[in-house]
């Protein structure tokens, strides 16, 4: 399997019926296609509805309806459109329970930086700092390293926040870690790998549960 | 009396160095005829402030790329290139501001308040000069109130007395960017001109609409 589809599938293991739910764009947004048919999710999309569906087909696009990436989506029956500011009470009014999101790079106190690297990529926070503020439940889905093999999550994030202290767990293709006030606790990691080896492949210090286990899918 | 005029009329309301809002969301609900029109003009030096700067060759990328804006608030410019190559070589400032932030800052101007507390952004360079109030032991930002000299919407129907009504998710900024300008344009895909919305229909009540342009899809 490849990485960004378990991560994907292991995520949509967190989802849980009656959710309302937003996804980010990229990797976040293939958690939609792993969620068990007999439970029951509500994805919001920040643009400004409920009820985010799946791709459209071929010639079936709607031009007012695209997900917050602009790209092309549905809006499943049952669905509700609204305006930003609403869409944004709804966000920062904790009515979403969970966010699942990209990172750069994410630390043990739970900060994220997610939204720009300085004098380089500055595409803006867009509703990234809302969203995990006003999410019950903030889930950062990534792959553990960088492209050029460094640690993401570290000791402390040295990008700028887009929150502080607002991220609950962490997916990855190596692990999944949980945030707790006494740090970083190992829960899972994928099958093959050890808890060393994530370790090693992780600048801050890592607490390894005592009911440590192997991913399940 | 008819609120109809045409697009040079409309674009006769805008002015050098004017603060300009342009609703829409990436490619969607954006007034491309109004956008186009205001090009043709050549006008400069106007603040624009938008969601986002939309895709290249689309929507409020034209502005950017023809240099119409001294200076863009938006809360994303990911999705446009350009405008992060003048924002990075100085060509043009740009100032970003969480969605969230940016869209309650509008309406708090067009509901006659003196800003608002969001928890948005505290921790983060979000934060930087503004003051910080806690409430119930809670942090927030104190956030004012971002008004317009004239709003550019779209919009999917409108009768004569300016009534609006927005499709899917093609709402976003619109009705509430024309809560906070001192002069608002609608571009309308339809325009009923014998007959009225249903006042249970409209989404934006025609005494916030100064004028209205009939455009396409």
């Amino acid at each position: 399997m490849n990485p960004r589809e378990l991560i994907a599938r292991r995520v949509a293991q967190e989802l849980q019926d009656g959710d309302v739910v937003n996804l980010g764009i990229g990797m976040p947004t293939m958690v939609a296609n792993y969620i068990p048919s007999e439970i029951n999710i509500t994805f919001q999309s920040e643009n400004g509805f409920l009820g985010l569906g799946p791709v459209p087909q071929a010639g079936e696009e709607d031009k007012d309806v695209t997900n917050a990436g602009g790209k092309p989506v549905t809006i499943i029956p049952g669905g509700a459109c609204f305006d930003s500011a609403f869409s944004f009470l709804i966000i920062r009014g904790g009515h979403v329970d969970v966010t699942v999101l990209g990172a750069l790079e994410v630390d043990e106190q739970g900060n994220l930086a997610n939204w720009m690297i300085p004098g380089k990529i500055v595409p803006g926070m867009g509703g990234a700092m809302d969203l995990v503020v006003g999410a019950k439940k903030v889930i950062v889905s990534m792959e553990h390293l960088t492209k050029k093999g460094e640690p993401k999550i570290l000791k402390q994030c040295q990008l700028p926040l887009t929150a502080s202290k607002q991220v609950n767990l962490i997916v990855t293709e190596m692990a999944v870690i949980e945030v707790t006030p006494v740090g970083l606790v190992l829960k899972e990691i994928a099958p093959g790998l050890t808890a060393e080896k994530v370790q090693e492949n992780t600048e801050a210090k890592l607490i390894i549960s005592p009911e440590l286990k192997v991913i399940e899918l | 009396m008819s609120k109809l005029i045409t697009l040079e009329a409309a674009t006769n309301q805008i002015k050098d160095g004017m603060v300009l809002m342009i609703g829409g969301f990436i490619d969607v609900g954006v007034p491309n005829l109004l956008i186009d029109a205001l090009v043709e003009t050549g006008k400069k030096n106007l603040t624009i402030i938008a969601n986002d700067t939309g895709t290249p060759g689309n929507g409020v990328a034209k502005l950017v790329e023809n240099k119409v804006a001294s200076k863009v608030i938006a809360s994303h410019i990911g999705t446009n290139p350009e405008t992060g190559r003048q924002l990075n070589s100085g060509e043009t400032e740009v100032e970003l501001i969480p969605q969230g932030t940016l869209v309650e800052r509008i309406r708090a101007a067009g509901a006659g308040l003196g800003g608002f507390l969001t928890p948005t952004g505290v921790g983060t360079i979000a934060e930087e000069g503004k003051k910080k109030i806690t409430v119930q032991d809670k942090e927030y930002l104190l956030e004012v109130p971002l008004k317009a000299d004239v709003a550019i919407i779209k919009a999917f129907k409108a009768d004569s007395k300016g009534n609006l009504r927005f499709r899917r998710a093609a709402r976003n900024f619109n009705p509430i960017m024309a809560t906070a300008a001192t002069f608002v344009v609608a571009e309308v895909e339809e325009y009923l001109e014998s007959e009225w919305l249903d006042p249970d229909e409209v989404m934006l009540p025609g005494i916030f609409v100064d004028a209205i342009v009939k455009g396409g899809e």
